[in-house]
């Protein structure tokens, strides 16, 4: 099992390899925008900021704060050489029009089906699902940056029981244990962390896994 | 025509029970100066049309947080505590619209659009009480324009007779919200001569802004 320090590291790792060069990528809040500080130098993504830009770059120097140029976190950022702002409608023309490679969103749960969770708990949570729907329905991948469970109980379960932000769009699922792909016949574990058995995968999962043949060990 | 005005004046078009478009994303891109001076003359029973609800001491959040929302309809409220406390108690009402939906109803009413077909939502909660469409084999939400008595806008350079440009990441919902609105009126962070901001940068053009409202930095 991966040391509990490296969980974030290890899945922004892994999913920082799922880009090509040229890639349009939106990063969501948390976990996910860590994924931008691990890929390679030598693959060009182009990430999107749903409030308005492409061409999102890292924290800038203290002191350096622009109070014009936010993520859509509102924390400050900068934006790269030959980058672009835009209005909502056309950001969200970018993300719906299928113009984003890949959107890559944190889970409360996400289901056989590749149905996801992650705006609301009934009761308790209601932030709202600001751009997360239309960024799951429109990007042309859908990934999953989780850790396995949550407080040991299953994440990756049969039916999700908690309000959709979108039926069957989720692609794959990278958390601490593995890769998870989402098919037509189910959930197929792809790849498993190393020094994890594929038995202690199972018992982290509430959903039927299928075990690929192909079954690699995963680079952290 | 003079479009230039001081906030005191602006304040005369602002009444109790209006519905009011402001621009901005987490209190970027929010005319503050105006959004202070609402907060002062104390009007109630406002409907709110924004991005989210800011933060309790940012953009429209001083509003929800000073009791003069009757209803706010944003896509995200996480990050104004206040909103999601006077939703649960009931003292205020919470329509959430993701937020690509949201941006789209609004460009649609400033269009003349009688609504718009969007895929987001389809199969969640989003979908309830709505008209689904089926086009060529894959299903569509209708939803409905978005209209609203005052649109509040923040722009970064503004001319005198209300041409309008926005700072990076401040254009947002801004120059959509522009269209909407039965009265539009502009904070201007800088106001410039006209003919400073070069027509093929103009986002705003000025037909479209009734009012203009010196700001300065903040």
């Amino acid at each position: 099992m991966i040391d509990k320090e490296r969980v974030r590291e290890v899945i922004a790792k892994r999913v920082a390899k799922e880009f090509k060069d040229g890639d349009v990528v939106n990063l969501g809040i948390g976990l996910p925008t860590e994924v931008a500080n691990y890929i390679d130098k030598d693959v060009e993504v182009i990430l999107q900021s749903e409030n308005g830009f492409i061409g999102l770059g890292p924290a800038p120097e203290e002191g350096k704060e622009d109070k014009d140029l936010v993520n859509a976190g509102a924390k400050f950022v900068t934006i790269k050489e030959g980058g672009a702002c835009f209005d909502s409608a056309m950001s969200f023309a970018i993300i719906r029009g299928g113009h984003v490679d890949a959107t890559v969103l944190g889970a409360l749960q996400v289901d056989e089906e590749g149905n996801l969770a992650n705006w609301m708990i009934p009761g308790k949570m209601v932030p709202g699902m600001g751009g997360a729907m239309d960024l799951v329905v429109g990007a042309k991948r859908v990934i999953i940056a989780m850790e396995h469970t949550a407080k040991g109980a299953p994440k990756i379960l049969k039916k999700c029981t908690l309000p959709l932000t979108a039926a069957k769009e989720v692609n794959l699922i990278v958390t601490e244990m593995g890769v998870i792909e989402v098919t037509d016949k189910g959930l197929v574990l792809k790849e498993i962390a190393p020094d994890t058995t594929v038995e202690e995968v199972i018992a982290a999962t509430e959903a039927n896994l299928i075990i690929s043949p192909e079954l690699k060990v995963m680079e952290v | 025509m003079n479009k230039i005005k001081k906030i005191e004046e602006i304040m005369e078009f602002i009444k109790d029970g209006q519905t009011i478009m402001f621009g901005g994303f987490l209190g970027v891109g929010t005319a503050e100066n105006i959004v202070d001076a609402i907060v002062k003359k104390g009007v109630k029973d406002l409907t709110i049309i924004c991005n989210d609800t800011a933060f309790v001491d940012k953009g429209v959040g001083k509003l929800v947080a000073n009791k003069q929302v009757k209803k706010a309809i944003v896509s995200h409220i996480g990050t104004n505590p206040e909103t999601g406390r006077q939703m649960n108690s009931g003292e205020m009402e919470v329509e959430l619209v993701p937020q690509g939906t949201l941006v789209e109803r609004i460009r649609a009413y400033g269009a003349g659009l009688g609504g718009v077909l969007t895929p987001t939502g389809i199969g969640t909660v989003v979908e309830q009480g709505k008209t689904v469409l089926e086009i060529d084999g894959k299903k569509f939400i209708l939803e409905k324009p978005l209209k609203a008595d005052i649109a509040i806008l923040k722009g970064s350079r503004v001319d005198k007779k209300g041409n309008i440009w926005y700072s990076k990441t401040t254009r947002n919902f801004n120059p959509i919200m522009a269209m909407a609105a039965d009265i539009v009126i502009v904070e201007a962070e800088k106001l410039v001569e006209v003919g400073e901001i070069e027509p093929e940068n103009v986002v705003t053009p000025h037909i479209l802004v009734d009012y203009i409202v010196e700001g300065g930095e903040r």
